[in-house]
């Protein structure tokens, strides 16, 4: 069998099934299962190796053709897809708790896949067209059939599809600027375009106002998966173009456009989100925040990129899928997620407003939490660059802090005469407690990733080497 | 020569679609409109592309504009008493709009011929109208099948002008596939909120 085969056509057509056959309570449990098994054979059989089991020979083929073009997984990418189908497991097993629609873990799982196929698809540029459509396909979880699209649903639309068409001809020009690297003409309007594709797909500011009003109007849990998926996949994506591209990579003003970019994110999504008087539009910033700095750790002009990359990738989905979580607990009782409305529920939902403050406090990197190892190592590769962005990151982090802390003392505003009790389901608390664990031993013991990490360089010919 | 005045007609097809979906108010010319607009974007796809891959790009282009004619129409008339009432508001600025389009376009596909031999004049001139009308479509609208109007728009321009630098078929198909994936899109958002909570549990 080829690892396409397992890692894309298995898993969507396990969606598929999912959404067409299973019932409401079964299908979380079976989306977990498949995920998980997928993440576990991506860490144990590695691609294009022969295994021998007994007197059995097991090789996974890296690729499969498909109307002319191929689509490869190599052995690199076993680490990677261990990580994303582990933590789209994750998801998928906390889907029961918050209380998502049954297609959220079909239609999630669809997702994943084509985004996985995102990554084997060669060339690798047409990945912009498998992003495209897992972000069509994520537009039915957005929007409830029984609710009115909202804003932010409408212009996430527009923004992806408009990223498309700026990546693909980028991509046929930088083919030209290779063949002819003088024409700085041509250098500089594919850098343009390439550099409108990405904003558009990863919410560069200030095209980032999507993000917001969808964690407002939208299903928290749905949001969140969105927030951690896309970026995840558009990241990879990303450094594929700056391995691929040699001047894309030396460029300094490149460079420094990204820095810039990265800054401006992480700067406005803190302060941002230390205005905010709704808890699932602060989740939605601080989300921006981070891609913020992912987006810095891209543009480093170190060895270490890749290694800070994914450092900052990994305990995302884990943040994003506790807290996601939480809010979606927090609404089934509230509503509505504005401060008027989830005042003093510290008492009546302990456990998942200590989820929130959890990983939001994981979002702003504080110590001992999974965030805290990745804000460090990317602080010390850009404070090796430069002070000033080192500063500004600094406030957008205080920024995010800020948010925590009002969010923390609207949750602990009851009556003192109302008493502490556990509203949440045994499940809810279930998922809420191991995630809140999982941020603890992300936070106190990074070398776990390390395992999952060190082989990650290898997907890339050039960059981290 | 035959070919050529045919592939300028087409440019010419294009430009009157593209204004008169702008101007016009009622979503029946309109996806007639768009329908029409396919038609001349087969065309100049077919410039570069076999015929049997630019009857795929059509077919998939009238299918959308199937799926959201029968959409809309089974929304109820309020949704037309609301279109009708802003019938002509501003219908002079959108032909304003289309005319700097077209001569923006005027203006960029003899230099994007220069940069980009070999496309030919029709197709790059069919492509540029249709991706600044789509651009002047969204910049003026909030209406859901407007902005997906808008955004089919875009993806017909930049299809015709993407083939004719890549033929891949498997591009080809993922483009038709994201197509017909926003009509249909375009469908779900524009029926979401005429359906009760029950009826969804139920789905």
């Amino acid at each position: 069998m080829s690892a396409p085969i397992i890692w894309i056509v298995i898993p969507f057509i396990s969606g598929l099934l999912t959404l067409l056959l299973l019932r409401e309570r079964v299908s979380p449990l079976i989306a977990g299962v498949v995920a998980s098994a997928l993440s576990l054979i991506a860490l144990i059989f590695p691609i294009d190796t022969a295994l021998l089991l007994g007197s059995i020979s097991i090789k996974i083929s890296p690729s499969i053709q498909f109307f002319g073009r191929s689509f490869t997984l190599t052995t690199a990418d076993g680490s990677l897809l261990a990580i994303i189908y582990g933590l789209a497991a994750l998801w998928f097993f906390g889907t029961e708790a918050s209380g998502t629609a049954n297609r959220f873990v079909s239609l999630g799982l669809m997702i994943v896949a084509l985004l996985t196929a995102s990554i084997a698809v060669e060339p690798f540029l047409f990945a912009a067209l498998l992003l495209e459509i897992a972000a069509m396909l994520v537009i039915p979880l957005l929007v409830p059939m029984y609710q009115k699209p909202g804003r932010g649903v409408v212009r996430f639309l527009i923004y992806q599809t408009l990223a498309m068409p700026f990546v693909l001809f980028s991509g046929w020009m930088l083919a030209g600027v290779e063949a002819s690297p003088g024409d700085i003409n041509t250098t500089v309007q594919a850098g343009t375009m390439l550099g409108l594709g990405f904003a558009f797909l990863l919410g560069v500011f200030p095209l980032y106002n999507w993000i917001p009003m969808l964690t407002e109007e939208a299903p928290p849990y749905v949001a969140g998966f969105l927030l951690w998926a896309l970026p995840t996949f558009t990241v990879i994506f990303g450094l594929g173009f700056l391995d691929r591209y040699v001047w894309l990579r030396t460029s300094p003003q490149l460079s420094s456009a990204i820095q810039f970019a990265g800054v401006f994110m992480v700067v406005s999504g803190g302060i941002f989100a230390s205005l905010q008087k709704h808890i699932g539009r602060m989740m939605g910033y601080a989300a921006i925040a981070e891609t913020g700095l992912l987006v810095l750790a891209m543009g480093l002009q170190s060895s270490q990129v890749i290694n800070v990359t994914f450092l900052i990738l990994i305990p995302r989905g884990l943040e994003l899928s506790v807290w996601a979580l939480a809010l979606s607990v927090i609404r089934r009782k509230a509503y509505s997620l504005r401060f008027s409305d989830v005042q003093g529920l510290a008492r009546s939902h302990p456990m998942a407003v200590a989820a929130i403050t959890l990983s939001h406090l994981s979002m702003t990197g504080f110590p001992l939490l999974a965030g805290f190892s990745s804000r460090l190592a990317l602080g010390q590769e850009l404070a090796g660059q430069s002070l000033i962005i080192s500063f500004w990151v600094f406030i957008g982090m205080l920024g995010l802090l800020v948010a925590a802390a009002r969010t923390l003392a609207v949750f602990v505003m009851a009556g003192e005469n109302k008493l502490w009790e556990l509203n949440e389901s045994w499940m809810q608390m279930t998922m809420l407690g191991l995630g809140m664990i999982g941020l603890f031993i992300l936070g106190m013991f990074p070398q776990v990733l390390q395992p999952l990490i060190v082989n990650l360089p290898a997907l890339f010919d050039h960059l981290g080497q | 020569m035959i070919i050529e005045i045919v592939s300028w007609i087409a440019v010419a097809l294009i430009l009157i679609t593209s204004t008169v979906m702008l101007i016009n108010r009622d979503w029946r010319v309109s996806l007639g409109a768009l329908a029409l607009q396919y038609a001349a974007a087969f065309w100049l796809v077919t410039r570069h592309l076999p015929f049997v891959m630019g009857s795929a790009k059509l077919i998939t282009g009238w299918m959308v504009v199937a799926a959201l004619g029968m959409t809309r129409l089974s929304l109820s008339a309020v949704e037309d008493d609301k279109e009708e009432s802003s019938l002509l508001h501003g219908a002079w600025f959108r032909v304003i709009l289309m005319c700097i389009v077209a001569l923006v376009t005027f203006g960029a596909t003899t230099r994007i011929d220069t940069v980009i031999p070999g496309l030919g004049l029709p197709v790059i001139a069919g492509s540029i109208l249709l991706i600044g009308a789509g651009v002047a479509h969204l910049g003026v609208t909030s209406d859901l099948l407007r902005v997906i109007l808008g955004l089919l728009t875009i993806l017909t321009g930049f299809e015709t002008l993407y083939s004719a630098v890549e033929s891949s078929i498997l591009v080809a198909g993922f483009l038709s596939v994201i197509s017909l994936g926003l009509g249909l899109v375009g469908s779900y958002l524009l029926l979401a909120g005429s359906t009760p909570p029950e009826a969804e549990s139920e789905l």
